[in-house]
């Protein structure tokens, strides 16, 4: 799935240079280098974002780090395979732009994933520093610094739009999966054209991940991106209910990628679940991110706990912990049914958020909410548990301790246990094959059941990440791309 | 695009507006709904769609002036257009020949997504048979219209300045006991809902309601509109808004539907 890359690889006379210029014990010598970041007490009242990148001599210094391995295992652990050492070795030399290039050869978003991206299980994980016991190569910031410099001096990338090849291609979805097969796409010379069913195009990178952690002004950046490509967005059309499958056809689409994401928020079926004051992290994250909830500005209403419970261990808990922290909730928890070592957000977010004053009750599980008199959650009963042998998952399962139970005071509880896939295409298109989680079944090159319709993402996945997603993305582009130009 | 062509009032706080929309008014079956939104920072209001003309690219949508949100809609004029416009969303309306009369009962401006359903009923060869009811003859809106496509109709007033004097489910219960009703479609206030629905099950006589729920998106990824349905946790926006009534868990979703009213 690599492409080669157009850039001058390691055996480059300059990159030679860079590594005969320094040994490898004075490169493990150099500390890795620390983000700078908002102070907690100021960024708990404000939506700012909270990790505010390397300057420059910070950059090349971390990427000086950097061995130039001759056989990069970094580039395995990253799910779309980007060439770490090339982008890091041209920022070590001031070529921020190439760089920034050879990162867009083989991510739609490196502005996104620089940020996003739990570098710490992947391609950090698997740099040669862990092996010798001391801290990897910040990839992550190197990749967010280089996509950061890029956007902040040429505005737009530096893209060439191809000759149309006239084959119309619609897309479901605008947020990672979309947006990287647009690109690509795009780039092939097709005419693309993606449905978003909200108002706002961007997915999960708009209504979900708060601000403090991705802003907006990066994602439009990207979108920008790719609109100077030649993409069309709509919004406010959902397919399946606004244009059937048959209306796209009938409009010319040759090809249909449907990267409509995961959906549906999973709630635990608890006594009490339904009483107002416990919602969804999507209904909270959305209302807060898409719809301005809060500003006094939009009308959108939100509910400014003081004592706010979040159910769950995942990124998304974490972005709706904090956030509630920021909506001036004093007692801001996350409660988690295994320990902390068991949690699947990253390490940073559950840095953050201990940072910001959130309380971490683990061990933990929800197994009743109570409400006052008129119907509003007062209070939840905890299960207290102990963790036992290791399940499916390789985690070890936590068990009940027996008659533990403990009553904590919440007014508001935001329940983050996971999403399934969004039902609404898989029952709107006949002939659409589905598991029975509710996912796209779709072969190795990700085509469906249907010939000219291809899917990724969480649609496909059930869950995943946002690098996952732009994988999905770009390698679907690939194949549909060879499946279209070969039956031309 | 979006744009209101026909504005109309039934009463000072009840408007109808006929809003531009090709797409919906092609796609949309009776019981779908939409979603607008007014201004910058606007808020995403579900309307259930009253009517559609598919010539003129046209759907009709019926205001009630409550909050903030349906203020703003409300004060719109010929001219002006919604920011955002999108649908037609949930399910449509399972209409189709039935053994016996249909009983369309509306309540306040319930009556305006009934109507469609009214429609369809007596295209599809029913006996249909309609009981308006509000709290006062001001409140009756488009009893004309109902009128044409039902069989008879019943108006029920609180105060009985229109039609009889009485509540909802004493016309539906007349019916009831005059003639075999085969189906009872019910739309308004959830506590009207509430109600037919308790009298209809004492008659074991099969009963939809559509429900007007909190929503955000209204494609199922908030999970704000989820109601009880028979024990189970159902999502107004994409697996109704019609559900059976009698396993509609009413006491719930009204407290869940005061989850952002002003706390005293």
């Amino acid at each position: 799935m690599t492409e080669k890359s157009i850039y001058e690889g390691r055996e480059a006379t300059w990159r030679a240079e860079l590594r005969d210029a320094m040994t490898a014990k004075e490169r493990v010598a150099i500390p890795r280098v620390k983000m700078p970041q908002l102070a907690p007490e100021y960024r708990i009242k404000c939506n700012e974002e909270v990790n505010q990148g390397l300057d420059e001599s910070q950059a090349i210094r971390e990427a000086t780090r950097c061995l130039d391995c001759p056989t990069p295992t970094c580039i395995e652990g990253c799910p779309v395979n980007i060439a770490i050492p090339d982008f890091i070795k041209n920022i070590q030399r001031g070529k921020v732009l190439i760089a920034a290039d050879i990162l867009k050869q083989t991510s739609a978003l490196p502005a996104v994933c620089g940020r996003v991206c739990p570098q710490e299980r992947q391609c950090e994980s698997r740099c040669i520093y862990n092996k010798m016991k001391k801290e990897p190569v910040a990839i992550g910031y190197l990749e967010r610094f280089a996509a950061d410099t890029q956007r902040e001096l040429q505005g737009l990338p530096t893209t060439i739009k191809r000759e149309s090849n006239g084959i119309k291609i619609a897309v479901v979805g605008s947020g990672p999966a979309g947006l990287s097969f647009a690109g690509e796409m795009a780039r092939r010379g097709f005419n693309v054209d993606v449905f978003e069913a909200l108002h706002e195009v961007g997915g999960v990178l708009k209504y979900g991940i708060p601000e403090f952690r991705l802003p907006n002004v990066v994602v439009d950046s990207e979108l920008d991106a790719l609109k100077a490509l030649g993409v069309n967005f709509y919004t406010n059309i959902v397919i399946g209910k606004t244009f059937s499958y048959e209306d796209l056809l009938k409009r010319g689409y040759k090809g249909l990628f449907v990267a409509s994401g995961a959906g549906l928020p999973r709630f635990m079926n608890i006594p009490g679940e339904n009483l107002a004051g416990v919602m969804s992290s999507n209904e909270y994250l959305t209302r807060i991110n898409l719809m301005g909830a809060g500003r006094a500005d939009c009308d959108t209403p939100v509910l400014k706990g003081r004592n706010v419970a979040v159910i769950g261990g995942g990124n998304t808990a974490m972005d709706s912990v904090r956030t509630a922290r920021r909506m001036g909730a004093e007692r801001a928890m996350i409660i988690y049914r295994r320990s902390e070592a068991e949690m699947p957000a990253r390490i940073e977010e559950i840095e953050h958020a201990k940072e910001e004053g959130v309380e971490f009750l683990t061990l933990c599980n929800p197994v009743e909410y109570l409400g006052d008199e008129r119907g509003r959650v007062c209070a939840m009963k905890v299960q207290r548990m102990e963790l036992g042998e290791p399940d499916a998952s390789g985690r070890r399962s936590p068990v009940a301790i027996d008659g533990a139970i403990d009553t904590i005071e919440v007014d508001q509880v935001i329940v983050s246990v996971g999403v399934s896939p969004n039902p609404l295409i898989p029952n709107s298109i006949s002939g659409l094959d589905v598991s029975n989680r509710g996912t796209i079944t779709v072969d190795e090159n990700l085509k469906s059941s249907i010939a000219t319709i291809y899917a990724g993402g969480d649609i496909v996945r059930g869950g995943a990440t946002v690098i996952l997603a732009m994988g999905d993305g770009r390698h679907a582009a690939a194949s549909m791309a060879k499946l279209l130009l070969n039956d031309e | 695009m979006n744009r209101i062509v026909d504005k109309s009032y039934f009463s000072e706080k009840v408007v109808r507006l006929v809003v531009e929309a090709p797409e919906v008014a092609r796609a949309r079956k009776p019981g779908h709904f939409v979603i607008v939104r007014c201004g910058a920072g606007g808020e995403r209001i579900p309307l259930t769609i009253a009517d559609a003309d598919e010539v003129m690219g046209t759907i009709t949508l019926v205001v009630q002036a409550v909050g903030i949100s349906t203020n703003k809609i409300c004060a719109l004029e010929v001219g002006d257009t919604f920011t955002d416009l999108v649908g037609p969303l949930g399910k449509a309306t399972n209409v189709g020949k039935r053994d016996g009369t249909v009983l369309c009962c509306g309540g306040g401006v319930g009556v305006a997504p009934l109507l469609p359903i009214i429609k369809a009923f007596k295209e599809a060869g029913n006996r249909v048979v309609s009981v308006l009811a509000a709290r006062n003859k001001d409140l009756i809106i488009l009893e004309e219209e109902v009128r044409k496509y039902s069989d008879d109709v019943i108006v029920m007033t609180d105060d009985g300045t229109a039609g009889r004097k009485g509540l909802v489910t004493a016309g539906v219960e007349e019916v009831i006991n005059r003639e075999q009703v085969a189906e009872v479609v019910a739309i308004g206030p959830a506590v009207m809902m509430k109600f037919v629905a308790l009298l209809t099950k004492k008659y074991e006589i099969p009963t939809t309601c559509s429900l007007n729920t909190i929503m955000v998106d209204g494609t199922g990824m908030c999970g704000a509109c989820r109601v009880n349905v028979g024990g189970k946790m159902k999502f107004v926006c994409v697996d109704g808004p019609e559900f059976d009534a009698h396993q509609v868990d009413f006491d719930e979703m009204m407290s869940r539907m005061k989850t952002y009213d002003p706390v005293n």
